[in-house]
């Protein structure tokens, strides 16, 4: 009997609470020490459609979501008809009594029904039929023998806000609903759950919501953005805390102003930053210009999403790479992070505008909307806000200038490239900056020699910057058959595949690039060389981070395993494809 | 108010405008304008476009952010936003004010920033060498208008009205002592103030030449009845272009907040003086929101 160790599907349209009924299970699950992986999977749309949310579970940390699913609460037909084939024999699907499912169907894949009067109790006992979805959520613990205190803290937690009464009404639903299931259907289920007694506290928490953390530990008091999947709950996070942190949050009129108001309130002084996805970045690109030339720190996430154009606007990608590193016309210096899990998330939102300041220059985080949503349990301690130091580089303080006046050189050439910086207000230093070409002085110029200066300066900053970029990082044995090589959300569903592999008997290791720009060639060049047989694996089309090794190290990849439906790599999946040239069975 | 010395904005690069250029008139306003409301030179961000008028804040002696074509507004926006202590004045040109940065414009104008915005207007894309401009009258012959422009000019004064601005003015360079005038009401007001100057371009435009705007602007202030803090009036003052071209304060509107004034993160001053930290048990807390 599989205890602690399943992952439920909770299926229907949009606007059934599908999303707030996977969450809050999810976090009961959490509350009761377990560790969880949550993956919403939702269409454009406010009403109708097909949404799910998976709730996959155990005992020991999780790193992606799983293709089984052992438990499906369907709250409509299509739910059952979509992924009955994931379910696997054995399992079960939890439905409302007016959901007529196929029995046959069931039998010969070996699923039970779960028949439950969802509706009807949610009516009777709770007074509304909105409570459905409490309904199946208790009807889940019921099913799994997990403790109901724990459904009933959350159900606590959750509607609280919207009164005692409403929250009451909910309880008795659950309870309810998990009585009945218990007493039908618990007899016949293998997969159980149980707390965990004496587990630490750990945090659900997805990436958006760590990065936005990390931004606001870092001392980002401004952000300015214009809404759009999957980036918006960055700002929204931001926007709920603005009030007592002290942060202006600014909703503009396009994307191009976002960035632009950025890079004002930047030279101005202030920690700022925007947030967008692909096709809000392609606004950006002139402004991105601009930073680069004006040496402005600031900060931009470009979560993705599927493209081009208006592509997949809910659906997962990793296309912008090749983009954000060459976008904008001419050449600057520019740094990309590609965080792929909540911690560097967390620490690379706090990082950026360390290394936007430290080298005067525009910081690009790439995300993904996979990594932007889906949740992980982690440690408390796993986000450590003591450890973090603000660095705000070459910032002259007013205090520290000597009646320089006129004499102070905003672009002054140095040999690191990074020119002192002193903020805009002082009587000892009025300046100016411009796009266009200047001197030291900030002052137009076209003249060559100043022209040549001004751009060996900016971009020896890159040099200077290859430092603090965080090398690839190893997972697994050491010597290896294969190395998988990957970049973003897919680290999950990457480090588990390579140990199913290693399980599988094929040795196997994995390489993640984090930082991705500046490289240092090097080091890339070295850690490559000790690469067998090399397989990126990309959710694009093209393989962008395998072309971009194969600039910096001159390394072709042996295999590309690429991905570009719009849904986030799982470890099998990986695993299968790797294993198919070796024609070795997988097993997850 | 302490006035200034009138030469401390003087400094700068050497101007590359052309002799006889409307932007002179412009420049020489600004410089004149600022000390005698006692604005000193440090207290100043001059944020500008790309173009001839965009040019400006090179020639004289303030802080200065020159950015790109049309969209100085959002960057003097974001300047404001982090440090409200800064007089913050956007200089732009038509094209660039009125072209690329048409929908900046409009938006800054129902946010009311306390930002002056002064349009150097000459109805022509100097820089560019003589094409037609959002300004340019219909008809207007250019290079890509070989035949005549076939849209109607913008009206900046009255978009700006209906846009919710709270100060919108028309200034003429040929006029600077009015001009002066203008800037330090428009500098003073709080929130946005747009004044639009009449340039003449002395190189491409051959119409709307000094003679042109001296033989056609008045000044509404001088006109028995005019109160430029109705609405109304302003919309019927807008809409006056031809023989007659008013300038001068059209709409005034007192009392309107400013933007800044409304966002909560600002009530404790700049936001560029607030801590960046010191708030590690705050941040501590918001762990829990996850748990």
């Amino acid at each position: 009997m599989p205890r602690n160790r399943m992952t439920i599907m909770v299926g229907g349209e949009a606007g059934q609470g599908v999303e707030s009924g996977g969450a809050g299970f999810a976090k009961a699950l959490a509350r009761g020490g377990l560790h969880v992986f949550g993956l919403p999977d939702f269409m454009s749309r406010i009403r109708g459609g097909h949404n799910f949310y998976l709730v996959r579970v155990a005992e020991e940390p999780l790193w992606a979501h799983e293709d089984d699913v052992h438990l499906l609460l369907a709250f409509n037909r299509d739910t059952v008809d979509l992924h009955l084939h994931e379910v696997v024999p054995g399992g079960g699907i939890i439905h409302d009594s007016a959901v007529k499912v196929d029995p046959a169907l069931l039998a010969k894949r070996g699923v039970q029904d779960f028949e439950m009067p969802l509706v009807k109790i949610a009516e009777e006992i709770g007074g509304h039929r909105i409570m459905m979805n409490t309904a199946a959520i208790g009807a889940t613990a019921g099913i799994t023998g997990y403790e109901f205190e724990r459904v009933a803290d959350i159900i606590l937690t959750n509607f609280k806000r919207k009164g005692q009464e409403i929250a009451e009404n909910n309880l008795k639903v659950a309870r309810h609903a998990y009585d009945l299931a218990a007493e039908r259907y618990s007899g016949s289920f293998d997969w159980k759950l149980a707390q965990v007694p004496g587990a630490p506290q750990r945090m659900l928490i997805n990436g958006n919501q760590a990065l936005a953390m990390g931004a606001l530990a870092a001392g980002c008091r401004f952000i300015s953005t214009y809404p759009m999947t999957p980036a918006s709950s960055i700002t929204e996070w931001l926007a709920a805390h603005a009030a007592k942190f002290g942060i202006v949050q600014k909703q503009v009129e396009d994307e191009t102003a976002a960035l632009l108001m950025a890079i004002g309130a930047a030279h101005a002084g202030v920690r700022a930053m925007t947030a967008t996805s692909g096709g809000g970045f392609c606004l950006m690109v002139e402004a991105l210009g601009l930073a680069g030339m004006t040496e402005t720190p600031v900060v931009i996430v470009d979560a993705q999403r599927g493209g081009p154009s208006t592509g997949l606007p809910t659906r997962t990608e990793q296309s912008d790479l090749e983009f954000v590193l060459h976008a904008s016309h001419g050449e600057f210096p520019r740094l990309v992070l590609a965080p792929g899990t909540i911690e560097q998330c967390f620490s690379s939102g706090f990082r950026a505008f360390n290394l936007a300041e430290k080298y005067q220059t525009p910081v690009i985080m790439l995300t993904d909307l996979h990594l932007a949503f889906a949740t992980r349990t982690i440690d408390k301690d796993a986000l450590d806000f003591r450890s973090l130091k603000i660095d705000r580089g070459e910032l002259v303080p007013w205090e520290a200038l000597n009646g320089q006046a006129d004499g102070y050189q905003r672009h002054r050439v140095t040999e690191s490239g990074i020119s002192p910086r002193v903020l805009p207000g002082s009587e000892q230093a009025i300046y100016i900056t411009t796009g266009d070409e200047h001197t030291s002085y900030g002052f137009i110029t076209e003249d060559a020699n100043e022209r040549v200066q001004q751009m060996d300066k900016r971009m020896r900053k890159l040099e200077v910057a290859k430092r603090d970029m965080e090398p690839p990082i190893w997972y697994g044995p050491e010597e290896a058959e294969v190395t998988l090589v990957g970049w973003g959300s897919s680290y999950g569903a990457l480090r588990e595949a390579t140990d199913l592999l290693n399980a599988a008997g094929v040795k196997t290791n994995f390489l993640q690039f984090l930082d991705i720009f500046p490289l240092d060639e090097a080091l890339v060049t070295a850690e490559l060389g000790r690469i067998r047989r090399m397989v990126v694996v990309e959710q694009n089309y093209t393989g962008q981070l395998a072309n971009v090794l194969r600039v910096y190290s001159g390394r072709k990849a042996d295999a590309l395993l690429t991905k570009y439906d719009g849904r986030a790599f799982s470890a099998r999946w990986v695993a299968e494809r790797v294993k198919a040239t070796v024609g070795v069975t997988v097993h997850a | 108010m302490a006035k200034l010395d009138l030469k401390i904005f003087n400094g700068g690069d050497k101007s590359t405008w052309c002799p006889g250029c409307g932007d002179f008139g412009i420049l020489a306003a600004i410089k004149q304008a600022l000390p005698g409301i006692g604005v000193a030179p440090h207290q100043v961000m001059l944020v500008s476009g790309i173009g001839c008028g965009s040019k400006l804040p090179h020639y004289m002696r303030a802080n200065g952010f020159n950015s790109l074509h049309g969209r100085a507004l959002p960057v003097a926006q974001g300047i404001k936003l982090a440090n409200h202590a800064l007089k913050v004045i956007a200089v732009t040109g038509d094209g660039d004010g009125y072209g690329i940065g048409m929908g900046h414009f409009m938006h800054l104008a129902r946010r009311n920033v306390d930002i002056t915005h002064i349009v150097e207007n000459n109805q022509v894309y100097g820089l560019t060498k003589g094409q037609y401009s959002p300004t340019s009258e219909r008809g207007y012959i250019s290079s890509f208008s070989p035949e005549g422009a076939l849209e109607y000019a913008v009206n900046p004064i009255l978009l700006a009205v209906a846009g919710g601005a709270t100060f919108v003015a028309r200034g003429f360079a040929g006029d600077v002592k009015q001009l002066v005038w203008l800037i330090q009401q428009a500098v003073q007001h709080p929130g946005y103030a747009l004044i639009d100057v009449l340039q003449p371009c002395v190189t491409y435009n051959k119409i709307n030449t000094y003679e042109w705007y001296r033989a056609r602007v008045y000044k509404v202030d001088e006109e028995p009845g005019y109160d430029a803090s109705r609405r109304d009036l302003a919309f019927a003052k807008a809409q006056e272009w031809g023989d007659k071209i008013p300038t001068g304060i059209i709409y005034r509107e007192v009392g309107r907040p400013t933007y800044e004034e409304q966002v909560t993160a600002l009530k404790a001053g700049p936001l560029v003086s607030q801590p960046l930290d010191g708030r590690l048990a705050d941040y501590e807390a918001l762990k829990n929101e996850f748990i």
